[in-house]
């Protein structure tokens, strides 16, 4: 069996390296004053996926939704090692909330066929809202842990259906829970979420940096994978990695709403639901500390505060 | 984010000014390879996009992963456990980092799996390093010795090798230093004797060896029984197995990231490197200017380091009302701590460009079909039929490229004694002024400086002292290697700057005379004494000349010769008035000198 792992990458403002103006007067996110990066925890989630593809063997592809610009994760992530890249870009998806992406996603997972692991970061952090994880796992039909923290075994099936749990196999992981971890074990298929206390994402290679850099978009509306198989003619081998495989030439393959065979009413701003009520620029204006005492009066006088003030209740 | 690239614009000077395009062009065989390997550059600006690249990311590990670790290491040291040495965790944390970004084997050959990067850039990386760790530089920069082994091994050996460097599965040690045998390598003992099975065993000892414990040593050793000399020594290679031990690991004064190991032969099976007789003479000289540029880019990276901490100590620390750095000798040392800086900095990449033209040029007259034992690299031109360039006229080019080897091989003798012994000797005088800078907390643990003061101290003294470098550079000096270099300064168009032009001659003709009379003089323990002085005058020289050159289209540059010239005026005067106002006779003192009566 092959392992085959899906990322769901983003692109994102660098909001952890904010400057004065990187908020617009009316609240939104001024784009121009903050360079874009690559998620942070989608960066976790590649090095985790990685590290599988390392330890069992196996394919790694790499998905993210977002303008023409946001090529740029998907060659970060050749230069750390993914197999292959996919870039779902069109106007149509312009404007999706949560609900939308993870439509666009999930049919993009479909079309690259079978999967084991479908690994996302635990949240971007322009949004933070942690959902699109847990949208597309609904939505593929398939189970998922969130905030995972460490990805303690996965067990190899094979194609009878003699590994445990079921024909591919399963995966155990420990998830960051509030005063605590949990650790669950889920069959394969699943989806997982990854935080940043997972790993410390490994460098990009200079050698696939300089073998990526150029790497352009192509718009193909089919999937074809023959070019990743080295023994294919039209393969282009592009080197030996560290344990002496051939690795093939990607491409970035390109998706747009027709490629995926999208309904209209279920991307983009159509298909969001959300819609930004009013967004307030909080300054925090206390800059001193107050002592709570560690007797039950004193935490009863803070519950009795933070209700008052509309923070608990 | 700390980028050791992108937050050093001197560094980031010193790439955009390096004229690196015929030593691209002779590395890549004329852009070829980029048929066999798709990393290889298509044109010279895909290669200098690629260095770059690749300098930012070299650069973010240096600032962002080895450089917090840094302190640990020097706390933690190495440790021999059972015969085996184990790293500080951090160095073994930034190994794994640099191999995952495939930073292994800089200049090794492609087909080998390497980057095939020029020195040049190479000796970036290291400077970065350094600046970071030097411990680490150690065990890191020891990827020389693969470079060695690709220019004088044979094929097989290559072949089996070079991938495990370039993968980093593999560190190496070079182990030339014995009890007996330092600075005069001729008096090495160690005895590798063939056996009647055809297998090169070594007995003995060797001491001193940085990071002997890596799994291949080259190790340099007494094949000829009965010789006395260096011409009885070859080099072999060793592959770590239960014929060695490791004895103990030395408690030193910096470094301690940097395993520093004795080593015990029994009996050790090894493989001839080369031809016999040749190790010393040959194979350990190359390895060695290899070295000593590689420990001239470990002490620039020092002195980065060390300035920097003064500078930011200077902002910080209040006295008499306001930072120190407002007090006009705090101002003057760091003015001085960083023009020193951006000279030696001049002056190592100008080394590392001369070292790049010689292998380049080695490299293709190898490929034009030489025999192969003239020119020294000719074996590093083995590459397949189509990496090779064509010629229209091979005996003419090959008689053109001879000459300019010849010329590059001189100024390349010459320019990696002065470019280690000035930056060696700076990073000292630097961190000196940096802990100065600091005061009493300089003293003290709690700042780095007083690691940079002790890492610093070994920069002189291994892979040859300064008082060594001297020795080196002295012939290159006084033949005329050195004027005839001067000369093709002052022939490039220095139009922005003739007043700092003049003033530079002017030293140069003070130069001149100190060397015309060490001539007349004709002694040659009267030449021993001045030549500290005459090699140091030249080194200010060249700065001066690769300053002004800089100061041609940057104003910044310009204020940085200017002082620079005023420093090196008063230095030369002083050096040439000793050398002036003696004769044969101030040597006959030097002995009742130095004892009491």
């Amino acid at each position: 069996m092959t392992l085959r792992t899906i990322v769901l990458v983003k692109q994102v403002p660098d909001t952890q390296n904010v400057t004065g103006d990187a908020m617009k007067e009316d609240g939104t996110i001024n784009r121009g004053a903050l360079p874009a990066v690559f998620n942070p925890e989608d960066l976790n989630a590649l090095e985790e996926a990685l590290r599988l593809k390392d330890a069992h063997g196996g394919r790694v592809t790499v998905i993210t939704m977002g303008p023409p610009a946001a090529v740029n994760v998907l060659r970060e992530s050749l230069y750390r090692g993914a197999d292959e890249v996919v870039l779902l870009s069109d106007i149509a998806f312009a404007g999706a909330d949560t609900l939308a992406t993870s439509y666009s996603l999930v049919l993009a997972i479909r079309k690259l066929g079978e999967f084991d692991l479908v690994l996302c970061g635990r949240q971007a952090i322009d949004g933070d809202t942690a959902q699109v994880g847990p949208q597309t796992a609904e939505k593929l039909g398939v189970p998922q842990i969130t905030f995972v923290s460490c990805i303690d075994e996965l067990v190899e099936g094979d194609a009878a259906g003699a590994g445990t749990g079921g024909g591919r196999g399963h995966i155990t992981a420990t998830r960051s829970i509030e005063g605590g971890f949990e650790t669950l074990t889920a069959p394969l298929p699943c989806l997982l979420t990854i935080t940043n206390e997972a790993n410390d994402p490994r460098p990009p290679s200079v050698k696939r940096v300089m073998t990526y850099k150029d790497a352009a978009a192509e718009t193909l509306a089919e999937y074809d994978d023959s070019y990743l198989d080295p023994e294919n003619d039209a393969a282009e081998v592009c080197m030996l990695d560290r344990h002496g495989n051939a690795v093939c030439r990607a491409k970035v393959v390109q998706w747009d709403a027709a490629a995926l065979g999208v309904e209209r009413a279920q991307v983009g701003l159509r298909g969001s639901p959300t819609r930004v009520k009013k967004i307030d620029s909080v300054v925090l204006a206390q800059t001193d500390t107050r002592l709570v005492e560690p007797t039950y009066e004193g935490i009863a006088e803070l519950v009795r505060k933070l209700t008052e003030e509309h923070i608990l209740g | 984010m700390s980028n050791y690239f992108s937050d050093n614009p001197d560094l980031r000077f010193a790439l955009e000014h390096l004229d690196l395009g015929r030593v691209v062009d002779l590395r890549e065989d004329g852009y070829t390879q980029s048929r066999d390997f798709t990393f290889a550059p298509r044109d010279l600006d895909d290669a200098l996009d690629s260095y770059r690249r690749t300098l930012e990311i070299a650069g973010e590990i240096a600032g962002e992963y080895v450089a917090p670790r840094a302190e640990s290491v020097d706390r933690e040291g190495s440790r021999l456990v059972n015969g085996e040495v184990c790293y500080a965790p951090g160095i073994d944390e930034a190994l794994d980092r640099l191999r995952e970004a495939d930073l292994m084997g800089i200049t090794l050959p492609r087909r080998y799996g390497g980057l095939n990067f020029p020195f040049s850039v190479s000796t970036m990386i290291l400077e970065m390093v350094s600046r970071a760790d030097p411990a680490l530089m150690n065990v890191f920069g020891l990827q020389d010795i693969a470079e060695t082994i690709s220019h004088f091994a044979d094929e097989e050996i290559r072949r089996t090798y070079l991938p495990r460097f370039a993968s980093g599965e593999v560190t190496g040690s070079m182990a030339l230093t014995e009890p007996e045998a330092g600075s005069d390598l001729q008096n090495v003992q160690l005895k590798a004797r063939l056996g009647s099975d055809g297998v090169w065993r070594l007995n003995g000892v060797k001491r001193f060896i940085t990071n002997g414990c890596g799994r291949i040593s080259l190790v340099l050793a007494r094949s000829e029984e009965g010789t006395t000399d260096a011409r009885g020594l070859s080099m072999f290679l060793y592959e770590r197995d239960e014929h060695m031990k490791i004895r103990r690991l030395e408690d030193k004064l910096g470094i301690h990231g940097s395993p520093t190991c004795e080593l015990q032969f029994n009996d050790a099976p090894a493989l001839l490197v080369g031809e016999r007789r040749r190790g010393l003479t040959t194979y350990v000289m190359s390895l060695m200017n290899g070295a000593r540029l590689a420990i001239a880019a470990q002490a620039q990276g020092i002195a980065e380091a060390a300035f920097r901490a003064a500078d930011k100590y200077a902002d910080e620390r209040i006295q008499f009302g306001g930072p120190i750095r407002n007090l006009t000798a705090v101002a003057a040392m760091l003015a001085d701590m960083k023009v020193a800086v951006e000279a030696s900095r001049a002056l190592l990449y100008e080394t590392a460009l001369i070292v790049d033209l010689k292998e380049g040029i080695e490299r293709r007259i190898g490929q034009l079909g030489e025999s192969g034992a003239e020119a020294g690299g000719a074996e590093t031109g083995a590459g397949s039929a189509a990496e090779r360039a064509a010629s229209a006229d091979p005996a003419a080019e090959i008689k053109g490229l001879r000459g300019e080897l010849k010329k590059y091989n001189r100024l390349a003798a010459l320019y990696t004694p002065i470019a280690k012994a000035c930056a060696t000797e700076m990073a000292n005088t630097v961190a000196y002024q940096s802990l100065q800078i600091h005061g009493g907390s300089g003293y003290m643990r709690d700042f780095a400086v007083e690691r940079h003061a002790r890492d610093a101290r070994i920069t002189n003294i291994y892979e040859g002292t300064t008082q060594l470098q001297v020795v080196a550079a002295i012939g290159g000096v006084l033949s005329g290697t050195m004027a005839e270099r001067l000369d093709e300064y002052d022939a490039a168009d220095l139009p922005a700057t003739p007043e700092l032009l003049a003033r530079v001659r002017t030293m140069r003709g003070r130069w001149a005379a100190a060397v015309a009379h060490v001539r007349a003089v004709d002694d040659t323990m009267f030449r021993d004494f001045h030549a500290r002085r005459l090699v140091e005058m030249a080194i200010d020289l060249v700065c001066a000349y690769l300053l002004l050159r800089d100061a041609q289209h940057d104003a910044r540059k310009l204020l940085v010769a200017e002082y620079f010239v005023a420093g090196m005026t008063a230095r030369i005067e002083g050096n040439a008035v000793a050398v002036l106002a003696s004769d044969a006779g101030t040597i006959d003192a030097l002995a009742a000198l130095s004892r009491d009566a």
